[in-house]
């Protein structure tokens, strides 16, 4: 389902008509609120909504977990490619050293991460299903894998990619419930059935242009009351929910310790430029004449007025005419950017904090105003600046989750993954919670002991 | 002495200065020149301009009208004295200020040895010995690794001293220096200043204490309303 675009605040889209034919069948008036994909299970769960819809995939775990409806279409993962790789790329095998992408927490990602340790090709997560074949045009991408539904929309409004015929794996879309809504669940699934036996499901996915000889055989099945399995085309069960908790633990820890790495290299670098960058604009906003105190005030009131995933968003899809600059080194160029401007009002209320008698001292000396502020000034300011230094580094350990939406696997979007897959925030949580203090407290320690240091003597 | 090398008798030539503050008249004219050798005192009230003059001389405060000529160097008023001007005065001239100003960041002896290494070039060695000699001579050499908010009033300014004399200025200004200290110190500190006045160096100090004037300086300047009584 996507926004109309004759009428952004309205919905369109096959799935807000299943879900209007639900909501008429149950006597109910369909009201509709947007939930990021990958958190649908957990908003049903907590009641933000009672039926969850749109491309909700049929997996043993959500099986397992939630009540959901019957299969109402079925999907074929299909990989989508650029027109030249057609001939190439026609498989998973063939993809090998190349990056892959697709929708997070789905079906489809969880085969990218087994194709990873079998054909050693790269998962690329994403959180939407527009990006992955916008980079897959600009190269960022060499293969896409989602349903054929998505494959096909973004094929025809997207020259230059050819979708391969052959399905990786096939799944359904369901209607998903909380556990606890077993009987609804029930209800709707009478009401699906009875729009399989009267042709409504047919007459809508045909308007949508969506449907196929897979639905009619899907419909039979259900209508004989044969048991369907989740997915087929997948060796193995699906997800971690089969196995136990700390077993999935066991699984999941190395790949949260390796995005905790992530997580903790892209913030050092990051601080690092900021740090440079924030001292040049304090400097400049000091020292320098009234049109670079102009322009970097500008900028500074720009990086702070703005919101940062905004900022990370512009760097890296909306500057591709300009620079395509990979994933990491995208979210790494927006968070020093966007920190530099914190720190360099840090560095400036800190130079302006220095007394003038200070100044005045090192001048009166013959020290030019270069080495005033190498040898004076900025010593002083930066034992001022150190404390609120802290305070950033620490907030931006944490902001560094953001960049999870140029594709960037860290800490946050790893335990994300996780908590898809297990069906459950409480392990995962608790986890990253844990890696996060692991890598914030030692920092107030280290701040602590270097200013401790600066109140004894310079020897 | 002989020819380029001739020293001549004054030092300082401080000429009509004017300096207006809003429609504060701070400086009316003040005139006076500063022979080479001795301790000069500028007399005078608080308000009346000692530290505005001995800030002037120093390069730190602009002024409206007039000139002041030190060792060949002369600032002008009304005008931004050029990067070199304020360089070459500053060579000629040490201030140590009434609260000291001793750099926070800094060791004692870091404080005294700033200047010679980043302004004189002096190797980092040399500067410590020189500076282990001064304040000795300063009787402050068991401070040396002190931080200055570690140092008593006494101490500080005798370590401010220190560090204006690192770089050897012909002339040394200090802002009332007695300001903060007791009587005892207060002879103490004449004591000193009279031992480092001599031809190589012209010490000039701003006060409001008479007996320490009378009892020291060789020269008393009085200071009414900006410019020099007579």
């Amino acid at each position: 389902m996507e926004a109309d675009p004759g009428d952004p605040n309205k919905v369109t889209g096959f799935d807000v008509e299943i879900a209007e034919l639900l909501a008429h069948g149950l006597n109910r008036t369909p009201r509709f609120l947007f939930v990021p994909y990958a958190s649908i299970d957990q908003a049903i769960e907590r009641g933000t909504a009672d039926v969850g819809l749109s491309g909700v995939e049929d997996t043993p775990a959500r099986r397992a977990a939630m009540a959901t409806t019957i299969p109402y279409y079925a999907f074929r993962e299909v990989l989508a490619v650029r027109d030249a790789d057609a001939g190439r790329l026609r498989g998973l095998a063939a993809l090998g050293g190349r990056r892959v992408g697709t929708l997070g927490g789905t079906i489809a990602f969880e085969i990218l991460l087994r194709a990873e340790r079998r054909y050693g090709l790269q998962a690329v997560s994403y959180d939407d299903d527009v990006h992955p074949y916008s980079d897959l045009l600009l190269g960022r991408l060499d293969a896409v894998l989602l349903d054929n539904v998505l494959a096909e929309r973004r094929r025809r409004t997207m020259p230059g990619i050819t979708v391969q015929p052959d399905a990786v794996a096939v799944s359904h879309y369901v209607g998903v419930l909380a556990a606890r809504s077993a009987s609804l669940r029930d209800a709707a699934n009478e009401v699906l059935r009875a729009a399989m036996r009267d042709g409504t499901l047919e007459r809508i996915f045909r308007k949508w242009n969506v449907w196929n000889d897979d639905q009619p055989a899907l419909y039979n099945r259900l209508l004989a009351r044969e048991p369907v399995p989740p997915v087929s085309g997948l060796d193995e069960t699906i997800g971690v929910a089969a196995i136990s908790r700390w077993e999935a633990v066991r699984k999941y820890l190395p790949s949260l310790v390796k995005a905790a790495g992530v997580t903790l290299i892209l913030s050092c670098v990051s601080m690092a430029v900021a740090v440079v960058l924030g001292v040049l604009i304090a400097s400049g906003r000091v020292y320098g004449n009234g049109v670079t105190r102009l322009a970097l005030t500008g900028y500074v009131e720009l990086m702070r007025g703005t919101p940062i995933l905004l900022q990370l968003f512009v760097i890296y899809y909306g500057l591709v005419a300009v620079v395509r600059l990979p994933a990491f080194l995208a979210a790494l160029v927006g968070l020093a950017l966007n920190y530099a401007a914190y720190e360099s009002e840090i560095y400036r209320g800190a130079l302006e904090a220095v007394p003038l008698g200070q100044l005045e001292a090192a001048r009166t000396l013959g020290l030019t105003e270069r080495q005033v502020l190498r040898l004076v000034r900025g010593p002083q300011a930066f034992r001022l600046a150190l404390a609120p230094m802290t305070n950033d580094f620490v907030a931006l350990l944490k902001d560094s989750s953001l960049v999870s939406v140029l594709t960037v696997v860290e800490l946050t979007k790893q335990t994300q993954i996780f908590a898809t897959n297990l069906g459950s925030w409480v392990i995962p949580g608790t986890l990253c919670a844990a890696m996060y203090l692991v890598m914030s407290l030692p920092l107030g320690a280290v701040a602590r002991r270097l200013e401790e240091r600066w109140k004894a003597p310079t020897p | 002495m002989e020819g380029a090398d001739a020293v001549t008798a004054t030092i300082l030539e401080v000429r009509n200065l004017h300096l207006r503050r809003g429609d504060r008249r701070v400086l009316t004219g003040a005139t006076f020149t500063v022979a080479r050798a001795g301790i000069v005192a500028l007399m005078g009230p608080s308000g009346s301009g000692k530290t505005t003059i001995l800030r002037a001389i120093a390069g730190l405060e602009r002024f409206d009208e007039g000139t002041i000529g030190i060792e060949g160097v002369t600032l002008k008023g009304g005008a931004k004295p050029s990067g070199a001007v304020l360089r070459n005065v500053r060579r000629q001239v040490g201030l140590v200020f009434q609260f000291h100003h001793l750099f926070d960041h800094l060791s004692t002896m870091r404080n005294v040895t700033l200047a010679p290494v980043h302004v004189l070039g002096t190797s980092a060695a040399a500067a410590e010995t020189h500076a282990r000699d001064l304040l000795r001579a300063l009787g402050v050499e068991h401070r040396a690794s002190a931080l200055p908010r570690e140092l008593s009033g006494g101490e500080a300014q005798r370590v401010a001293i220190a560090r204006a004399l690192a770089v050897d200025p012909p002339l040394l200004m200090m802002d009332e220096p007695t300001a903060s200290l007791d009587p005892s110190r207060r002879n103490e500190l004449g004591e000193l200043l009279a031992r480092l006045s001599g031809q190589n160096r012209t010490i000039l100090v701003s006060t409001h204490d008479e007996d320490f004037a009378r009892r020291w300086a060789t020269v008393i300047l009085r200071v009414e309303d900006g410019a020099i009584a007579e």
